[in-house]
C-alpha cells in the first residue's frame, strides 16, 4: 500500500517538535475563535494568514504553516459545539443543529453528557473523513494529473451548480450572491489581455479585490453586527466536565453507532461535493431523527440528537479539503481560505502537489489525525476555560474583535483601503445574511474566478468558441451533465411539490 | 423601542435593486472593453459580460420576490432599537478606521475599545484604562516584536521612539 507508506512517511514530518506545539498552539487559538462570537474558522484563519509569510520562508516551514491554520480550522470546529451546548447560542453555522438537542441536554443538567457527546462524535466524523482523504485523494489527484481545461472548467461548473442544487437558502439568491462574487474577482488587470476590468480609473482597484478582506469583514463584522442585534447579555449553562462524566457518555455513545456511520457518510458526501458542514449537519440531524428509534423524543434533550450534526459537521469540514488538495477547489470558505494560504506561500494546490510536494501533502494529512487527537484532548480537559470566554461582557469583547478584524485586513497588503473594504463587507454581510443570501458562493467565486475564467478561455480557444467541448468525452460530458442537473434541481423539486399540491 | 425600522419587503427589494445596477455596471465596463470574439479568441470583457447579465436576471427574480411579500409574510427587518445597536457599532468603527491613517493603529484602537466599554458597557474608568492600554500593548508585542509584521504608526509612536 503507497497511502500507508507515504503516510508514515507525513507522521514523521508531522511529529517534530516544532509541528506538534504549532498544533497545539492552532488548536487552542481555534477554540477560542469557534467560541467567540464573530470570528470564526474562515475568518479567524484569514486574519492569522499573515503571520506565516515569514513562517512559511524557512524550510519545512509552508508544512508548519499548514499544520497551524488547519489545526486552527478543526479547533473551531470542536469549538463551535461549546457555545452551542452551553449557551444557546451557535458558535459557527455548522452547530445550529447541535443546539436542538444539546441545549435542552444542559438545561436539565447533563451538559456533561452533551459536550462528551459532541466532541467524541466531532473526533469520529473528523476520522472517518481523513482516512476518505488518505485512501481517495491520491486517486483522485493521478485521475486529475490527466484534466484539460475543459475538465477543469467542469470541476468549478459543478462546483457553483451544487451550490445552486444543494444550498436551502432560494436558487436566485444563491446565483446573485455567487455571480457578485465572480464580478468582484474579475476587477483588476485582466490576466490573459492585461486590460483594466471594473477599475473605473481607480490606482487602488488595480489588483481587484483581496477575498480574506472580504471573509473579514462578511463573517467577521457581520456578524458583529448580527450579534448586536440580539443584545447585550449572554446566558449560559455551567461548565463541569469530570471524568466519570466522560466515562460514562463514552459506555453510551456506541449505541448510536449506525447514526454516526450515516452522519459521517452524509457529512464526507457533502464536503467533497461543496455542500458544506451546515447543510450536512442539518441533513444528517434530520435523518437521523427518521431513522432512529426515539426519533420523535429529538429536540427534547437526546444524546444521538448531539451526535449526528456534530459527526456530519467535522466529516464534511474535514473532506472539504480533499478537493482543495487534489483539484484546487475548496469545499467550504475556510477551505478555500487555506488554499488561499497555500498560493501566497508559492505552492500550487491541485493535482501536481501530490507529485511535487510529498512533504507537504502527507505530512498535513498525518496532522489531521494526530491534529483531531489534539483537539479531543484539549476541549475534553478544557472546556471550563474556554465557556468562560464567553462570560466577557459583549461590550469588551466586540470593539477587541473588530479591532482584530481590522488589523487582519490591513496586514493582507498593508493597505488602509482594504480596512474600509472590510467595513464595506461588513456591512454587506449583516444586510445579505439577514436576507438570507448565502455567503460561502460568494466568497468561493471571489476565490476561483480567475481561474474558472482561465480554464473557460482556455478550453474556449481550443474548440473555436464551439461549447461542445464541455461535452466532448465521457469525463467532461458527466461532470457537465451533472452540474446542469444540480443547476435546474431546484426548478424540478418545486414542479414536483406544485404538481403534488393540486394533485 | 421596538418599532419596525425596516421591513422585509424594503429591505430585500432595495438589496436586489442594488444588485440589478451592479450588474448593469459590470456589463457595461465589459461591453466598453470588448465583449465578443475576436481572432485570438474571448475578448477581455467577454467572461464578465455574461456575469453582469446573470446579476441581473437573478436580481430581477429576487426582486420580484420581494415586491410580492405582502401581510404576515412583510415581517420586521430590523428593529429600531436593533438599528440603534448596530449603528452604535458602525458609526464608531467607521471614525475608527478613518482615524488609523492619521494616527496610527494602536492608539485608535485604544480610544475605540475605552469609548465601547465606557458608553456601552459603562465601566468603572481605571477598567477601561487597563483593558484598551492592554490591548494595544499586546497587539504591539505580538505584531511588532514577535512577528515582526510593522502596522500602522502615528506621532506618538515616533515621539516615544518606536515608530
Amino acid at each position: 500500500m503507497a497511502e500507508i507508506e507515504a503516510l508514515m512517511h507525513g507522521f514523521a514530518v508531522a511529529l517534530s517538535l516544532k509541528n506538534v506545539a504549532f498544533m497545539f498552539v492552532g488548536i487552542i487559538l481555534g477554540v477560542i475563535i469557534g467560541v467567540l462570537p464573530g470570528l470564526g474558522g474562515a475568518n479567524g484563519v484569514a486574519i492569522l494568514l499573515p503571520l506565516t509569510f515569514s513562517m512559511a520562508q524557512s524550510p519545512g516551514g509552508t508544512t508548519t504553516a499548514i499544520i497551524l491554520l488547519s489545526c486552527i480550522y478543526w479547533g473551531a470546529l470542536f469549538g463551535g459545539a461549546i457555545t452551542s451546548i452551553l449557551f444557546n447560542i451557535p458558535g459557527e453555522p455548522w452547530s445550529v443543529a447541535t443546539t436542538f438537542d444539546g441545549y435542552p441536554l444542559a438545561q436539565q443538567g447533563r451538559a456533561g453528557a452533551a459536550l462528551t457527546a459532541a466532541f467524541t462524535s466531532s473526533f469520529v466524523g473528523a476520522l472517518i473523513a481523513v482516512i476518505v482523504i488518505t485512501f481517495l485523494s491520491p486517486i483522485v489527484a493521478s485521475f486529475a494529473l490527466e484534466f484539460g481545461p475543459p475538465e477543469f472548467f467542469a470541476v468549478y461548473l459543478l462546483t457553483f451548480c451544487a451550490f445552486v442544487g444543494m444550498s436551502k437558502e432560494p436558487p436566485f439568491k444563491t446565483i446573485a450572491s455567487m455571480m457578485i462574487g465572480f464580478a468582484l474577482a474579475a476587477v483588476g488587470t485582466d490576466p490573459v489581455t492585461g486590460a483594466l476590468r471594473l477599475t473605473f480609473g481607480t490606482e487602488k482597484l488595480l489588483n481587484g479585490f483581496d477575498f480574506l478582506v472580504a471573509v473579514i469583514g462578511l463573517f467577521g463584522i457581520g456578524e458583529i453586527l448580527l450579534t448586536l442585534e440580539e443584545g447585550l447579555e449572554f446566558k449560559g449553562a455551567r461548565a463541569k466536565l469530570s471524568l466519570g462524566v466522560v466515562l460514562e457518555t463514552w459506555k453510551e455513545l456506541p449505541r448510536y453507532w449506525m447514526t454516526s456511520l450515516r452522519a459521517a457518510a452524509v457529512g464526507c458526501f457533502m464536503g467533497i461535493v461543496p455542500g458544506g458542514a451546515t447543510p450536512a449537519s442539518f441533513m444528517s440531524y434530520g435523518v437521523a431523527r427518521r431513522f432512529s428509534r426515539d426519533g420523535d423524543k429529538f429536540g427534547s434533550g437526546q444524546v444521538e440528537g448531539v451526535v449526528a450534526p456534530e459527526t456530519a459537521a467535522h466529516a464534511a469540514g474535514t473532506s472539504a479539503l480533499l478537493p482543495m488538495l487534489t483539484l484546487g477547489v475548496p469545499g467550504s470558505p475556510t477551505a478555500a481560505v487555506l488554499l488561499g494560504g497555500l498560493l501566497i506561500w508559492g505552492l500550487q494546490p491541485g493535482p501536481l502537489l501530490f507529485v511535487e510536494q510529498k512533504d507537504f501533502v502527507w505530512g498535513l494529512i498525518a496532522s489531521m489525525y494526530l491534529g483531531n487527537i489534539a483537539g479531543l484532548i484539549v476541549v475534553l480537559t478544557c472546556v471550563p476555560a474556554f465557556a468562560a470566554i464567553l462570560r466577557i461582557p459583549f461590550s469588551v469583547i466586540a470593539p477587541i474583535i473588530v479591532v482584530i478584524c481590522a488589523i487582519g485586513s490591513y496586514t493582507v497588503h498593508n493597505s488602509i483601503f482594504d480596512v474600509w473594504m472590510m467595513v464595506v463587507f461588513g456591512v454587506a454581510g449583516y444586510l445579505l445574511k439577514k436576507l438570507s443570501y448565502p455567503l460561502a458562493p460568494m466568497v468561493l467565486a471571489i476565490v476561483l474566478g480567475d481561474r474558472a475564467e482561465a480554464a473557460f478561455r482556455q478550453a474556449m480557444l481550443v474548440s473555436q468558441g464551439d461549447l461542445r467541448v464541455f461535452f466532448s468525452n465521457a469525463l467532461v460530458g458527466t461532470m457537465t451533465g451533472l452540474a446542469l442537473v444540480l443547476l435546474v434541481w431546484p426548478l424540478v423539486t418545486w414542479l414536483l411539490s406544485r404538481s403534488r399540491a393540486s394533485a | 423601542m421596538s418599532r419596525p425600522a425596516f421591513r422585509y419587503k424594503s429591505a430585500e427589494t432595495a438589496v436586489a435593486a442594488l444588485f440589478f445596477l451592479l450588474g448593469l455596471l459590470v456589463m457595461w465596463d465589459s461591453a466598453r472593453l470588448g465583449a465578443r470574439w475576436a481572432e485570438d479568441g474571448p475578448q477581455a470583457g467577454y467572461f464578465p459580460f455574461y456575469i453582469g447579465l446573470f446579476i441581473c436576471v437573478a436580481s430581477a427574480v429576487n426582486f420580484a420576490g420581494g415586491l410580492r411579500l405582502k401581510g404576515e409574510a412583510n415581517r420586521t427587518f430590523v428593529q429600531t432599537g436593533q438599528l440603534t445597536l448596530v449603528l452604535a457599532v458602525l458609526v464608531p468603527a467607521a471614525i475608527y478606521v478613518a482615524l488609523i491613517g492619521w494616527l496610527g493603529i494602536y492608539i485608535t484602537s485604544a480610544v475605540f475599545i475605552a469609548f465601547f466599554m465606557r458608553w456601552l458597557g459603562k465601566y468603572a474608568w481605571w477598567k477601561v484604562a487597563v483593558v484598551s492600554i492592554g490591548t494595544s500593548a499586546v497587539f504591539y508585542l505580538v505584531f511588532e516584536i514577535w512577528f515582526l509584521v510593522p502596522l500602522p504608526k502615528g506621532p506618538l509612536e515616533e515621539v516615544l521612539g518606536l515608530g
